[in-house]
Formats: structure tokens, C-alpha cells, sequence
């Protein structure tokens, strides 16, 4: 491992890149975590930076149930980022499929398609629970970092 | 030479939402725009099978997020009317109040998300700061930010008491304060101004042809609200449809911006006149068999309920139709002809709401 590797895991760590998906949530889990960027929430002051680019990206944030047809979009966009990486599932769709698990077209929760590294309960969840979930992610983001070192 | 093809979607920042565009583009211009669905299909119509005519109330909630309230509210008063109950007056005048706090955190959110579109992110932050005091007014009288679930047949589940209405109306006077201040930015900004005047441009007769509703056929000069209906107790209250005649981005802006004092006016009506008395109405018994059709105004337009029951615990058939669904043809209009770069502003110039379009 050489000196820029060094850097640039020390920078992913103190300020990772975090990449938002709705996988079939009924928006409420989406507008929280947008809520969560704005001023009353500012997940930036923990060194968050939403970005659009998964290769961009350290954290997935990922809200709403797997279906038939996006399970294949989150598995691309999972594989796209680079490692180290974490994902959060966001309110209890992405969780087991919630309310939705006996609907026709659903697959259940995240975990069915990709490794899920933080679970957020609730319908929809909270943005301080949210932000939680992105700091717990963030200790499981430095374990993970260190480990490739 | 053919044009090349440049997909939109599923996962763009500009949207919250997976949409997916096939964009034909020569140069920098769009030739043609093809919409494809499917990524938050979850097929909840098909659990009316499953779950009884209350539980419904749950799922039908979570048709949408930001207009849950009103979806709840459509498929109450359709059961309502199919098993012949009248809500209480306290129930109706309390829907209105819920009903314009949603299309108020709807539209602060979609203005938002619009400047965003256009790169103005400052504005955004503003604006989704003065949206936060009415999540917390959500959440106080309702006990949930988002999905508020207050709705039940025959009325509401909640009450209002004397300090939480005065206490509404001391918090909507600084929401008021706090958009009024972004007026002049809004409407009469250089930037969004440029960005906005003349984009997606539909006419009267457009509109009408492709069935667009609410603020979109409102903003190309057709006085078109099914709150004119009178339900709830939108009867009982004073107000006028916002009408523009431009039919661009730009006139969609000012409706929705115009439609956020038109809301606090309404609540403050509401809150005005609100009659003391019951909050719902005893229901016992299952809907008759028979087949209702209700509507009511969401945020971004007419939402139509169709429910069909057998007399059994369960629906024979629940069918939903969303106002994006109705506005979605639109986009094949607008589309071709513009710069790539103002795509995004025009494609959320429909305030597409994905998750009620699919459902």
C-alpha cells in the first residue's frame, strides 16, 4: 500500500460519498432523506456529500421494496461502486417489503438483492433516525476502509 | 443521420424517483422523449384481495408519500358514499385543514426540487427549511411527519383542540413570512426567469387534448379544480382556481407558487369556521355491493378512486387513477424540440410523482 493509497482512504473515511436510490418506496423514505440534506437536518456537517454517480459513491442509501424490474437497476448500481462500500436500507419496505410484501409484483426487502449493512426501521423513517443509520454506516465504512489497508 | 439515443434514468440526481426516458437527440436538441415504467410498480391495487375494506386505508396511504393524506381522504368519501354515511361537520372542515397542509408541503417541496432542477440550490435549501415547519405542524396534530393517516370511514381520528388551531395559525403566518420573502427570486429572478420562460410551452387546446389536470391544465388557462366540487367542506369556503394563461414552465411555477397562499388562506377559513361537535361518525357493517366513483384535488391534480364491492369484507375491485398518469402524455409533446440541458426542468415542470403513477 502506497502513500496516495494511504491519503485517499483517509479522505473516504472523514468525508464518504453517499448515493440515494428509491427502489419502489411510496416517497415517503425519500423526501426524509432528502429532508435530511436541508438546513434543519444537514447531514453535510458530518462530511456527507449526496452525490448522483455510484462510482462516486461509498454509501448507498437505499429506500422502498425490490421488484421485479429494479432489483436488476440495484444490483448495477451496487456493483458500480468501488470497495470499500456500505449500504443502509431506509423504512420498513426496503426492510422486508412492509406493507407491500403480499403485493403481487414485490420481492421483499433490499437484502434479497445486495448486502445490507444498516437497517432503518419505520414508515416512513425518520430523519434522525436516518442520520443515525448514515453514522453507524460511517463506523462500519472506517472498519471496512481499515481492513483493506 | 439517425439521431443518437440517450437514456434517462432509472438513477439520475435530478430525480428522486426512478423514471426512465429514451431520449432521441440530434446535436444538443430532443427529437423524441419515450417514458418507460415499471421500476415502482408494487401492485398494491391487487391487495384489496388480501386486506379488508379498513386496512385499505393503511395501503392506499402509501400509494404516494407527499399527497398519502389525500388518497386516504378519496377512498373514505368513496366508501362513505357507497354505504350512505354523512361525516360529521367538525370531520370535513378538519380533512380541509389536513388536505391544504399536504398540498402546502407539496408544493414548497416540488418549488424545491425545481430550483434544484435549474441549479439554483440555494433557493432549494430555503425553501425545504420554510417546508419544515409544516412537517412539524404534521406531526403534532397528526403524530407522523409524512404519512399522516387521520382519515377513517365516516370522518377523522384526531381532533384539534383551541391551542393547537392557534397555534397552526401563528405557525402558517411565518411559513407565510418565509415564501413571501423568495417571491421575488421565484417569479422575478434573472436566472429562472431564463431557465424557465417559454420551456415546454402546451396551449389551452394542448392541455385539454393530452388530459392534463390540475396546476398543468390550470397554467394554460383552463379553470379546472375538482375542490370547485365541493367536498369536504370545500363547498362551505371561499376560494378561486389559479389560472395562468402562458402554459410554459414558468406559468406552472407561478400556479403552484400562487396555490401555497391560496392553501393558507383555506386553513385559515377552516380554522375559522370550524363547527364544534363529533370528530367521525359510529360505522358498522360491510359496504353494500355496488361500484363508486370519487375524486378529489391532490397537489398535482385530479386522483380518481374507483371502487367496486360485493357486500363482503373485501373489495371486488380497487382502481386508481393518479393525476402524473394523466399528465405523462404531456411530456411526448413537450420534450421534442428542446435543449438537452432543460430537460430536467421540464420533465419536473409536471411535478411527476413516479410511486402514484405505478402504484
Amino acid at each position: 500500500m502506497g502513500l496516495i493509497d494511504k491519503l485517499i482512504s483517509t479522505a473516504r473515511r472523514s468525508s464518504p460519498w453517499l448515493l440515494h436510490f428509491d427502489c419502489g418506496s411510496c416517497n415517503g423514505c425519500d423526501i426524509e432523506t432528502l429532508a435530511c440534506l436541508t438546513p434543519v437536518y444537514d447531514v453535510e456537517r458530518f462530511g456527507v456529500v449526496n452525490v448522483g454517480n455510484p462510482k462516486h459513491a461509498d454509501i448507498l442509501l437505499v429506500t422502498g421494496t425490490v421488484n421485479l424490474r429494479n432489483r436488476e437497476v440495484l444490483a448495477v448500481l451496487y456493483e458500480q461502486m468501488p470497495e470499500p462500500k456500505v449500504v443502509v436500507a431506509i423504512g420498513a419496505c426496503g426492510l422486508s417489503g412492509g406493507i407491500f410484501r403480499e403485493a403481487p409484483n414485490v420481492v421483499g426487502g433490499v437484502d434479497k438483492v445486495i448486502p445490507v449493512d444498516v437497517y432503518v426501521p419505520g414508515c416512513p423513517a425518520r430523519p434522525e433516525a436516518i442520520i443515525d443509520g448514515v453514522v453507524l454506516a460511517l463506523e462500519k465504512f472506517r472498519g471496512k476502509a481499515l481492513a483493506v489497508l | 443521420m439517425a439521431g443518437t439515443i440517450l437514456p434517462f434514468g432509472p438513477q439520475h440526481p435530478v430525480l428522486p424517483e426512478p423514471l426512465h426516458l429514451n431520449l432521441q437527440i440530434e446535436d444538443e436538441i430532443v427529437v423524441s422523449a419515450t417514458p418507460a415504467f415499471g421500476y415502482v410498480h408494487r401492485g398494491l391495487e391487487k391487495l384489496a384481495d388480501i386486506r379488508d375494506f379498513r386496512q385499505m386505508i393503511q395501503v392506499v396511504e402509501r400509494v404516494c408519500g407527499i399527497c398519502s393524506m389525500i388518497h386516504a381522504l378519496t377512498y373514505c368519501q368513496g366508501l362513505e358514499e357507497l354505504m350512505g354515511i354523512e361525516p360529521t361537520p367538525r370531520a370535513r372542515f378538519l380533512r380541509v385543514i389536513w388536505s391544504e397542509l399536504h398540498r402546502l408541503h407539496s408544493h414548497l417541496l416540488w418549488l424545491g426540487l425545481f430550483a434544484d432542477a435549474m441549479g439554483f440550490e440555494s433557493l432549494f435549501m430555503q425553501l425545504w427549511k420554510v417546508r419544515e415547519r409544516i412537517m412539524d405542524i404534521n406531526e403534532a396534530t397528526a403524530g407522523n411527519r409524512v404519512i399522516l393517516s387521520v382519515n377513517v370511514i365516516g370522518g377523522v381520528r384526531r381532533d384539534l383542540d383551541s391551542g393547537q388551531t392557534a397555534w397552526i395559525l401563528s405557525e402558517l403566518a411565518e411559513v407565510e413570512k418565509g415564501f413571501s420573502a423568495m417571491s421575488r427570486t421565484i417569479l422575478h429572478d434573472y436566472t429562472v426567469q431564463k431557465r424557465t420562460r417559454g420551456k415546454g410551452a402546451l396551449s389551452r387546446s394542448q392541455a385539454m387534448e393530452l388530459g392534463c389536470v390540475g396546476p398543468m391544465l390550470r397554467a394554460s388557462g383552463v379553470s379546472q379544480d375538482m375542490r370547485l366540487l365541493g367536498y369536504a367542506a370545500y363547498g362551505e369556503l371561499e376560494f378561486a382556481p389559479v389560472v395562468e394563461q402562458d402554459g410554459d414552465c414558468y406559468a406552472r411555477c407561478r400556479v403552484r407558487f400562487a396555490e401555497l397562499g391560496q392553501s393558507i388562506g383555506l386553513i385559515r377559513q377552516a380554522i375559522a369556521k370550524l363547527p364544534a361537535g363529533d370528530t367521525s361518525v359510529p360505522v358498522k357493517g360491510r359496504p353494500p355491493a355496488g361500484e363508486v366513483v370519487a375524486r378529489a384535488e391532490q397537489p398535482r391534480g385530479e386522483c380518481l378512486y374507483y371502487i367496486k364491492a360485493n357486500g363482503g369484507k373485501f373489495l371486488d375491485r380497487l382502481r386508481i387513477r393518479t393525476p402524473t398518469f394523466a399528465n405523462i402524455p404531456a411530456l411526448t409533446v413537450m420534450l421534442p424540440g428542446i435543449e438537452l440541458a432543460d430537460v430536467p426542468v421540464v420533465l419536473l415542470s409536471i411535478d411527476p410523482c413516479i410511486s402514484c403513477t405505478e402504484r
